[in-house]
């Protein structure tokens, strides 16, 4: 089997995932310019998307393409990905600040005194490195508004639990192997949990359902449990208490 | 307009399922939808139904409905045993209910999923855009679960002319999971080709832990050529990952959008119902074709339902060839 060498981001692979589904693959590791391809390409195929194009799904490294082969050959999709040009992604909005409320409290933090005996540093400090950070969404999966975030500190980089622990609660803010999380349904998971946002990734009542897009960065808030709660009920009646970060001078 | 109510009054891991949720796997959602797509059309397409029209999906747990007011239903696939009023009747058949008269589906010896259509709209507030069930996370079908007894559906615009059963005569079910068929990749690279090759020559048995999220295959574990973690990227149904015990798992409905294990190869779309109609404790095999040949067999399919389907009434003595075809006789039902 031939390989195009992975490093040139110029050259994407295109590899089938059967005859209804193509994955256009910019590299095989979780790097920002990677995803970057991977998302002008996203923004240039829905501002001109062929006809039999399903549904696309961006991922860290590679952009998946749902389409209709009977409307749409394998051969012409190709061919309409390559001719796609970085203008087409010009109208793609640049990726959004937010900066995200959070509450570290041991009751919503779950296991934020099991993180720092593990790595070796106080709970302050913890808290002081994750919520110091920038993070940027690199996608979503696992479950509806379950949102991968890249930009954790080293020094938080614990592999994930050998086994899971209980589920979650909704809105915990999570790390796992080197990366950051946002979860939105609770769930098992192999993750530590660290703070609780009261804001909803994703609510179908609420316009827009899911808040946050790949490409977006976010930066957490601590807050305490009285302004938790405070924002919690504000949210739970359909507010976005997320903010948007004031641009960069 | 008339609104008929269809009783459930068992039916376990039965859902409401239409053609899924497309569109929102870019957030995490799970599109969900049948787990034998060409079956779920049959049946919508007997009564005349939008191809993708809400059904009743039916599992291994079998199914027991009533009608209150007469009512046309289609059932498809799955080769269950079927009895209404008293009769028996094959498996793939139309027919208008009688009022309160009861409806049963009991699995069979082979196959696993069959689809109750019905004459009319199924009355459901649908979740971003679609009334498919993911009960992971609560989305579409009645408050985000399986059916049960004592719901009721709501069917709008309910029709009742079909009358006395009639057996479907769509012998593009009348599969046999002999080879299924599958297009390598999309990481295909990850494995060595002798693995390859034993992939696809060595037989497997699908075990009993399947659902509609995928079908946990047993057999000689393969070994991958560099790793079993890759970044994640975007699973297609049918997708045939290997985490690291080497035992392939074919991702289904239910799957996640997304995901972390090299993937060897891509059931077809032709023959994905295939596969999910394989019982516990069956056997597959699979085979590796072009593109052109996935999307000749997905032609195939959408051709067989192109006109209307042909109806032939039940009848206990002069059977027609065509009819017995119709009766699914692997599973032995008679009528």
């Amino acid at each position: 089997m031939t390989e195009t060498p992975l490093s040139d981001l110029e050259t994407p692979r295109f590899l089938d995932a059967g005859e209804a589904a193509l994955v256009v693959e910019f590299g095989a590791t979780v790097d920002p310019a990677v995803n970057d391809r991977v998302l002008e390409l996203d923004a240039a195929l829905r501002a001109r998307t062929p006809e039999g194009v399903v549904e696309t799904v961006p991922t860290y490294r590679s952009l998946m393409i749902h389409y209709d082969p009977l409307a749409l050959d394998r051969s012409a999709l190709v061919e309409a990905v390559k001719g796609l040009s970085r203008d087409d992604a010009s109208e793609r909005a640049p990726g959004r600040a937010w900066i995200v409320p959070c509450c570290y409290d041991p009751a919503f933090g779950e296991d934020l005194i099991e993180v720092a005996d593990k790595v070796g540093v106080t709970p302050e400090e913890v808290m002081a490195l994750h919520s110091g950070a920038d993070y940027r969404v690199y996608m979503y999966g696992f479950a509806p508004g379950f949102a991968y975030l890249g930009g954790l500190p080293q020094t938080l980089g614990l592999p994930r639990r050998p086994t899971p622990r209980p589920p979650h609660p909704e809105g915990a803010l999570m790390i796992g192997g080197g990366l950051a999380a946002v979860a939105s349904f609770p769930m098992p998971t192999g993750w530590y949990v660290l703070a609780r946002t009261p804001e909803r990734l994703f609510s179908a009542r609420r316009n827009p359902t899911f808040l946050f897009e790949a490409g977006d960065t976010l930066r957490f808030e601590a807050v305490d449990p009285e302004t938790f709660a405070e924002l919690d009920a504000r949210a739970g009646a359909g507010e976005v208490v997320a903010r948007r970060a004031e641009p960069q001078a | 307009m008339t609104t008929a109510r269809l009783k459930i009054l068992s039916g376990a891991g039965a859902t409401l399922q239409d053609a899924g949720r497309h569109g929102y796997m870019r957030y995490g959602v799970t599109p969900a939808g049948p787990m034998d797509p060409l079956a779920f059309a049959t049946a919508n397409r007997a009564l005349g139904n939008d191809l993708g029209a809400t059904a009743v999906e039916v599992s291994v747990g079998g199914l027991s409905v009533a009608a209150e007011t007469p009512l046309d239903v289609a059932i498809a696939g799955g080769g269950f045993r079927i009895e209404h009023d008293g009769r028996t009747l094959p498996s793939n058949v139309a027919l208008t209910l009688k009022a309160d008269s009861v409806l049963t589906l009991k699995a069979g010896s082979d196959g696993a999923w069959g689809y109750l259509a019905v004459g009319g709209r199924i009355d459901v507030a649908p979740t971003l855009g679609s009334a498919a069930t993911h009960t992971r996370s609560g989305f579409g079908g009645l408050d985000g679960r399986a059916l049960r007894a004592g719901d009721a559906l709501a069917v709008e615009d309910a029709r009742a002319s079909v009358g006395e059963p009639a057996a479907m005569i769509v012998p593009w079910l009348g599969r046999r999971p002999d080879r299924i068929r599958v297009v390598l990749g999309p990481q295909a690279d990850a494995f060595a080709s002798d693995e390859i090759e034993a992939f696809l020559d060595e037989g497997w048995t699908v075990t009993a832990r399947g659902d509609r999220m995928a079908c946990f295959l047993k057999g000689r574990p393969l070994r991958h050529a560099a790793g079993h973690d890759i970044v994640s990227d975007g699973i297609a149904m049918g997708a045939i990952q290997v985490p690291g015990d080497g035992l392939p798992i074919v991702l289904m409905a239910d799957r996640q959008p997304t995901g972390g294990y090299p993937k060897i190869a891509t059931v077809i779309g032709a023959d994905l119902g295939r596969l999910a109609q394989v019982q516990a404790g069956g056997g597959v095999r699979f085979a590796a074709v072009s593109i052109d040949e996935a999307v000749a067999a997905r032609r195939a399919e959408r051709d067989a339902l192109a006109p209307a389907i042909r109806l032939e009434p039940v009848v206990r003595t002069a059977f027609s060839s065509e009819f017995l075809l119709g009766l699914n006789l692997i599973d032995g039902v008679t009528a």
